[in-house]
C-alpha cells in the first residue's frame, strides 16, 4: 500500500503521458478564457478514464478507489479542472452502482463510463449549501411521470451534461422528504441559468440549472422516494476521496514546479533552496503532501475493503485540501514575483486549490462529520 | 499475417545519463520501450488491423524488461512477448543478439519483421540488418511510409537531400522504422489491465537451438566517456548596437553558425 503496484504504476504512467499531451497544451489558455472542452472528456473516456470504479459489466474498469485516487492525482497534476470533471461525471456512476436498479444501470452507466455522456450532480441551491437537507426544488408525481421545478446552483458541467442527477423534494421538510432523479440534459424545461465567473477551476463550467416543469418518466427515480438525501451523502462520502486526491495532485504539481525553480534560481550567489527559509518551506510542503497522500490512500483502502470509511474520507478531505491551499500558496512564495505571474502555473494551482476546501462539503462540514463519528465512538456502550 | 516486432527496453530519453566504469548508472532511470521500436509496434498493429493477423514481440533481456514491454507493447496491441534470456547473452554483441532474435523469429514462423531504425541507447543500427541477413530476407531500413496488401509491400524512405525513395518487394522482409512513419497510440487503461494477463514466452538459447559459443561476442565495448561539460554562458556588455555587433561576430567566428 505504500507504493503503487506494477499495474498501478502502468496506469499512472499511461495517464500522465496522455493527459499531459491532451490537456497540457491548452491548460493555461482555457484557464484564462474560462473554456471547457467537452471533447476532452470523450477522449479521456476512450482511454478508459471516465469509469474507473464502475464495474466492467457496465463498461467501466471495475477498479478500486485506490486506483481511482492515483489516476485522479495524475490528471490533477496537469489540470484540476479536468480531474474534477472526471470525479463529477463519476458521481452519477457511484450513485447508480449503489442505488440504481438493473434497468437504470444498463441504460445509463455504459455511456457515462465510456465518456460518451457527461454526468452532473445537483444538490446545492442558492439557499442551501452546507444545509443541503433544506433544499427547495420539488418533484411531483403525476401518473407515470415526475414533474420537477426549482433551481440548482453551482452545477459543475451545467449546460454540458447529458445526464443530471438531481435531488428534489417529494415529501415534507428535512432529509427524508428528498428524492434522487435522473434527468437527461435535453429534457424539456431544463435550462442553464447564469454561468459563474470563478477565481479558479476556470476550465470547469459551473452554472445554475433551472427546472421549469421538467417531466421525466417515474422510472428515473433512483432508489425510493425519500432516499435522496442518503443517496447524495453516500456519493459525497466517496466523492471526498476523489477531491482529496485531486488536492494531492495539485499540491504535488506545485511542489514539482517550485522545488525545481528553487534549485535553479540564484540570489546572493546561491540557489535559493540553500537558504533555510526557503528550504524549510519546501520541506514542509513535501511533508504535507506525503501526509495527505497517505491519508487519502488509507480512506480509499478502507472503502475498497468494505470498511467504514466515511470519517477517514472526511479527514483526508480536510487534510489534503488544507494542505493543497497552503502548499500552492507557498509555491507562489518560493517563486516570488515569477510565481505570482502567469508564466508559471503555480498561481493557477493556488487559485484552483481554494475551491477544494469548499465544495463536496466544506472543510467545516467535514469536521462536523468527523466529530459525529467521534461522538458515536465515545458514547457507544463500553464493552 | 503474423508479424514479429523486435523491441528493446531503453532509458527514457529524458533520463540523465551518467557513465560509471564501463556502463551507465542505472539508479533512478525510467525504462521504456525504445521510441523507434514504438513506431515499429504501431506499424505492425496498424497492419494487422487492416489485414488481420497478430503482432508478436521479441526481445533479448532479463526479467526487468518485461514490465516496460507489457506497458509499451502488449498494452497497445501486441499479442504476446517472447523474452530470450540467457546468461550467455549478458555480454552479447549485436551479432549475438541478432542470432538469438533471428532463431526465435524463425521458430515462431513470422511473415514480416518490424524494428526500430536504432535504439536510443546503443545507437548501433546493426541488429535488424543482421536479423534480415540471418533470415535471408530483404531489409528496408529507415522507413517513413509503409503499405502492404498482405503479400507485397511498398515502403517509403527519406534519403539524402529530402529525396523520397519508394522500395517495393514481396514479403517476408525486415523493416526498420523511423519517426514520421506513424504516431504511436496511447495505451488505454483497459488494455493495460489486459496486458497483465498476456503471455510472456521465456526462451533460453537451448530453446532456440543455439549455444553459448554461437553468441560469444566478437566485439566488446571497451570504454564510455561523457561529453565535455558545456562552457558557461557569456554575457555581452556595451550598448545595444555593440552587443548586437559582438553577437554576430561570435556567431560567425566562434560558433560558426552563420
Ligand atoms: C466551483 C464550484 C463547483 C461546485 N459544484 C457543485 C456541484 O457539481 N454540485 C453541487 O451540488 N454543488 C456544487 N457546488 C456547491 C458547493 O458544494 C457548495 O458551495 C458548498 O457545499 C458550500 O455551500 P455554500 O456555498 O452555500 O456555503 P454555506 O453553506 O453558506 O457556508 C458558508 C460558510 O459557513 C460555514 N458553515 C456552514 N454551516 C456550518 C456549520 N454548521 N458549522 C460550521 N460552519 C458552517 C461553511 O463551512 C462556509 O465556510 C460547487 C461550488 C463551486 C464553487
Amino acid at each position: 500500500m505504500f507504493e503503487p503496484n506494477e499495474m498501478q504504476r502502468d496506469l499512472i504512467d499511461a495517464v500522465s503521458v496522455f493527459v499531459k499531451d491532451l490537456i497540457g497544451p491548452t491548460a493555461e489558455h482555457d484557464d484564462a478564457e474560462e473554456r471547457f472542452r467537452k471533447e476532452y472528456i470523450h477522449q479521456m473516456g476512450e482511454q478508459g478514464l471516465c469509469g474507473i470504479a464502475t464495474p466492467e459489466e457496465y463498461g467501466g474498469l471495475g477498479l478500486g478507489y485506490l486506483d481511482y485516487a492515483m489516476v485522479l492525482e495524475e490528471i490533477a497534476k496537469v489540470s484540476a479542472s479536468y480531474a474534477v470533471s472526471v470525479a463529477v461525471t463519476g458521481l452519477p456512476q457511484v450513485i447508480l452502482n449503489q442505488w440504481g436498479n438493473e434497468d437504470q444501470k444498463q441504460q445509463w452507466l455504459p455511456a457515462l463510463a465510456a465518456g460518451e455522456h457527461l454526468g452532473a450532480f445537483c444538490l446545492s441551491e442558492a439557499g442551501s449549501g452546507s444545509d443541503a437537507a433544506s433544499l427547495k426544488a420539488t418533484a411531483v408525481r403525476e401518473g407515470d411521470e415526475y414533474v420537477l421545478n426549482g433551481s440548482k446552483y453551482w452545477v459543475t458541467h451545467g449546460g454540458y451534461a447529458d445526464v443530471y442527477m438531481i435531488m428534489a423534494r417529494t415529501g415534507g421538510p428535512g432529509p427524508r422528504g428528498i428524492s434522487c432523479f435522473l434527468v437527461p440534459g435535453d429534457a424539456e424545461g431544463l435550462s442553464t441559468g447564469r454561468k459563474e465567473q470563478k477565481m479558479g477551476m476556470r476550465a470547469s463550467p459551473t452554472t445554475e440549472i433551472v427546472l421549469d416543469n421538467v417531466r421525466i418518466p417515474a422510472a428515473n427515480l433512483v432508489g425510493n422516494e425519500g432516499d435522496g438525501f442518503k443517496v447524495a451523502m453516500t456519493a459525497l462520502d466517496s466523492g471526498r476521496i476523489t477531491i482529496a486526491s485531486i488536492a494531492v495532485g495539485t499540491a504535488q504539481a506545485a511542489l514539482d514546479v517550485s522545488g525545481g525553480y528553487a534549485c535553479e534560481r540564484k540570489q546572493f550567489g546561491k540557489p535559493i533552496i540553500d537558504f533555510q527559509g526557503v528550504g524549510f518551506m519546501l520541506a514542509d510542503m513535501a511533508t504535507a503532501i506525503e501526509t495527505s497522500r497517505m491519508l487519502v490512500h488509507k480512506a480509499a483502502w478502507l472503502k475498497d475493503n468494505g470498511r467504514d470509511f466515511s470519517g477517514t474520507a472526511a479527514m483526508a478531505k480536510v487534510v489534503a485540501t488544507d494542505a493543497a491551499m497552503k502548499v500552492t500558496t507557498d509555491a507562489v512564495q518560493v517563486m516570488g514575483g515569477y510565481g505570482y505571474c502567469k508564466d508559471h502555473p503555480v498561481e493557477r494551482f493556488m487559485r484552483d486549490a481554494k475551491i477544494m476546501q469548499i465544495f463536496e462539503g466544506t472543510n467545516q462540514v467535514q469536521r462536523i462529520v468527523i466529530s459525529r463519528h467521534l461522538k458515536k465512538a465515545y458514547t457507544a456502550p463500553q464493552g | 499475417m503474423k508479424i514479429g516486432v523486435c523491441a528493446k527496453v531503453t532509458p527514457d530519453t529524458g533520463a540523465q545519463i551518467k557513465v560509471v566504469g564501463n556502463g551507465i548508472d542505472t539508479a533512478g532511470i525510467k525504462w521504456v520501450v525504445n521510441p523507434y521500436d514504438a513506431y515499429a509496434i504501431e506499424e505492425a498493429v496498424k497492419t494487422v488491423e487492416n489485414h488481420g493477423g497478430s503482432v508478436h514481440l521479441f526481445t533479448v533481456g532479463d526479467d526487468s524488461v518485461v514490465a516496460p514491454l507489457r506497458a509499451g507493447g502488449l498494452a497497445v496491441g501486441g499479442e504476446d512477448l517472447t523474452q530470450i534470456s540467457d546468461a550467455a547473452l549478458n555480454d552479447a554483441d549485436s551479432l549475438g543478439v541478432a542470432k538469438a532474435l533471428a532463431a526465435s523469429l524463425k521458430a515462431a514462423g513470422v511473415e514480416a519483421v518490424f524494428a526500430g531504425k536504432e535504439s536510443v541507447d546503443g545507437v548501433s543500427s546493426q541488429v535488424p540488418a543482421m536479423v534480415a541477413e540471418l533470415l535471408g530476407w530483404p531489409l528496408v531500413s529507415i522507413v517513413t511510409g509503409f503499405e502492404t496488401d498482405g503479400s507485397t509491400f511498398k515502403a517509403t524512405r527519406e534519403i539524402g537531400g529530402g529525396v523520397v525513395e519508394v522500395v517495393s518487394g514481396s514479403l517476408p522482409a525486415v523493416f526498420t522504422c523511423d519517426k514520421g512513419l506513424n504516431t504511436p497510440r496511447y495505451a488505454k487503461l483497459p488494455q493495460i489491465m489486459k496486458a497483465k494477463r498476456k503471455k510472456v514466452i521465456k526462451q533460453d538459447l537451448a530453446a532456440i537451438g543455439l549455444s553459448a559459443a554461437d553468441v560469444a561476442p566478437k566485439a566488446t565495448e571497451s570504454n564510455f566517456s561523457e561529453p565535455a561539460a558545456r562552457p558557461a554562458g557569456r554575457m555581452l556588455s556595451g550598448s545595444v548596437q555593440e552587443q548586437a555587433k559582438e553577437l554576430v561576430h561570435l556567431l560567425r567566428n566562434e560558433a560558426k553558425v552563420l
